[in-house]
């Protein structure tokens, strides 16, 4: 039987309660260091299935005040995703008008995730 | 002073996060007569080119990027019709508060304030401040300068990277840099802990293997015409460099993210005394500064890692700047306050005099810690008598903590000469 610890810091909050997490043949048997639920499940979810919001621009064709554009995933997408939504998002340009949470990019490196609009232009 | 002269209620300098929220409270408060003035042609200030998430965890309960959040406080400073006037640029404030402005719509113009809100944020430390050897090469960029020409420009900066500081701009930057198909070699910190969040370690360097050198500096930076590589080495307890440890990145770009220092040419020409701590104004409970009806919130006041914090205390500020002009001006400009002590740990408080007689039934007083701490203890001490002493597994300068009083402890206490703010072992 594999057991393994890992040592992570919390990023649910400014607290960044530094968390131990142990894992028997990959399974998370405990969480310890955390102050309340939302450390427990990051624990959890960071070393089984971690995911992140990618953050990024697009430039923008048509706005009287704007060459670029920032959008972001409207959900996390799993962390291994980060570059392929990136490499995807190369080429792709808005059309102004331009709202907050207008679709840039549907379904995103294949995720189910949409790229979305997060300032207007 | 000329008849022509304008006359408005309250005027917010400055229209980021701080302005924004400070204007928008002073007009809930009662205070419908307010003016933002921006220099930028958009409000929203920073925020605009912080494309990042995590903005908003505390005040909406969900992780916004920048321009999101920004665009919540511009929406509802539109509902309440509240005036700006953009591309406008505050030359001077008298202690009288006659705000004097210059734009290319208008000239030059003169404003009499009922109450002035100082909003005008922070800038980066330069290059200069700092002593690094070697020449002025074109690739050296501050972290904020390069968020913008990436963020808002659209261009690249550089492909291979190195950074000095690992301040948050520097840590964000560090990823903006990887996503745009750039190597960031390293992050240097010259400190033996990092100044910035431990979620931005995590989520901006770990997730890309970006490593974090921490007691570490430039010692030198080569080329002429452009950056071609800087020398890095460990630094000892008093941070000098240890010879011996040098290692040499080529690189075409420096990228700095060393500090921000609150913005106060203008509260220093008002004749508002400045902490030397925070270089922000020295304020009481009501975020009002030495000058009478001069109020302060937001990064220039001291430099905050959260917005969301910077939103709360400049509503505190706009809230009662407008109690200010809409009371007895004669009444509201008393005494000082007790003074409040930052001891043992504490670099500073915000604010740093509270009168108990004027404030809320609760006031938070935020701090900040000189070095990184583990099971160390936060106490409040009125005099000699400890009222509050609660447990932190970490703390670190990087984050701000505060504290929170309650008004009838201290009314409860007579002859209170001194509120002390310090971190104890047990």
């Amino acid at each position: 039987m594999a057991q393994e610890t890992r040592e992570l810091i919390c990023i649910n909050c400014p607290m960044g309660c530094p968390l131990t997490v142990t894992l028997e043949d990959g399974v998370v048997t405990s969480v310890s260091g955390n102050t309340c639920p939302r450390g427990d499940a990051y624990g959890r979810k960071e070393v089984t299935n971690p995911t992140r919001i990618v953050t990024t621009t697009v430039p923008v064709d048509g706005s009287a005040t704007e060459r670029m554009v920032s959008v972001k995933t409207a959900l996390d997408i799993p962390k291994g995703k980060i570059f392929d939504v990136v490499r995807e998002l190369s080429g792709v340009r808005a059309q102004a008008p331009v709202e907050i949470g207008d679709v840039v990019l549907a379904n995103v490196a294949g995720t189910g995730v949409d790229v979305i609009a997060t300032k207007r232009a | 002073m000329s008849a022509a002269i304008e006359r408005r209620a309250i005027v917010v300098v400055g229209g980021g996060p701080a302005g924004l929220a400070a204007a928008i409270a002073a007009y809930e408060a009662g205070e419908h007569d307010v003016l933002i003035l921006e220099r930028d042609t958009q409000l929203g200030g920073i925020l605009n080119q912080c494309i990042h998430n995590g903005f908003g965890l505390h005040t909406f309960k969900e992780e916004l990027t920048g321009p999101e959040y920004a665009q919540r406080f511009i929406d509802r400073a539109d509902e309440l019709g509240i005036e700006r006037r953009l591309g406008t640029m505050v030359l001077d404030i008298s202690s009288e508060r006659v705000v004097t402005t210059v734009s290319a719509a208008n000239g030059i113009d003169r404003i009499q304030a009922g109450a002035v809100v100082l909003a005008m944020g922070c800038r980066e430390r330069p290059r200069g401040a700092l002593a690094t050897p070697g020449y002025r090469p074109a690739g050296v960029y501050s972290a904020g300068t390069a968020q913008r020409l990436v963020n808002i420009e659209g261009q690249l900066p550089g492909r291979e990277v190195v950074i000095l500081g690992s301040g948050d701009i520097g840590l964000i930057m560090a990823r903006r840099m990887t996503l745009e198909g750039a190597h960031v070699a390293c992050v240097a910190e010259i400190m033996p802990y990092s100044g910035g969040l431990k979620r931005n370690i995590v989520q901006c360097l770990d997730d890309f293997g970006i490593p974090l050198l921490l007691s570490h500096t430039v010692v030198d930076v080569e080329g002429r015409d452009r950056v071609e590589a800087v020398t890095i080495a460990q630094v000892d307890e008093r941070l000098k460099p240890i010879p011996g440890t040098e290692v040499r990145y080529p690189c075409d770009t420096l990228m700095l993210s060393v500090g921000l220092l609150p913005e106060n040419e203008l509260s220093r020409e008002a004749g508002v005394e400045l902490s030397p701590v925070t270089r922000g104004p020295v304020v009481d409970q009501s975020l009002q500064t030495s000058v009478a009806g001069i109020f302060a919130c937001g990064n220039v006041l001291h430099v905050h890692d959260l917005v969301d914090f910077v939103s709360q205390e400049a509503a505190a500020a706009g809230t009662q700047a407008a109690r200010y002009v809409m009371a007895d001006a004669e009444e509201a400009s008393a005494s000082r306050g007790i003074p409040v002590a930052a001891t043992d740990g504490v670099r500073y408080t915000v604010p740093s005099f509270i009168d108990p007689q004027r404030m809320d039934d609760t006031l938070t007083v935020r701090f900040r810690v000189a070095n990184e701490f583990r099971d160390r203890y936060v106490s409040v001490y009125l005099d000699d008598e400890r009222i509050q002493h609660r447990k932190k597994r970490v703390m670190a300068p990087g984050e701000m903590e505060q504290v929170v009083l309650k008004r009838a402890d201290l009314l409860a206490r007579e002859g209170l000469s001194q509120i002390t703010v310090k971190l104890e072992e047990a």
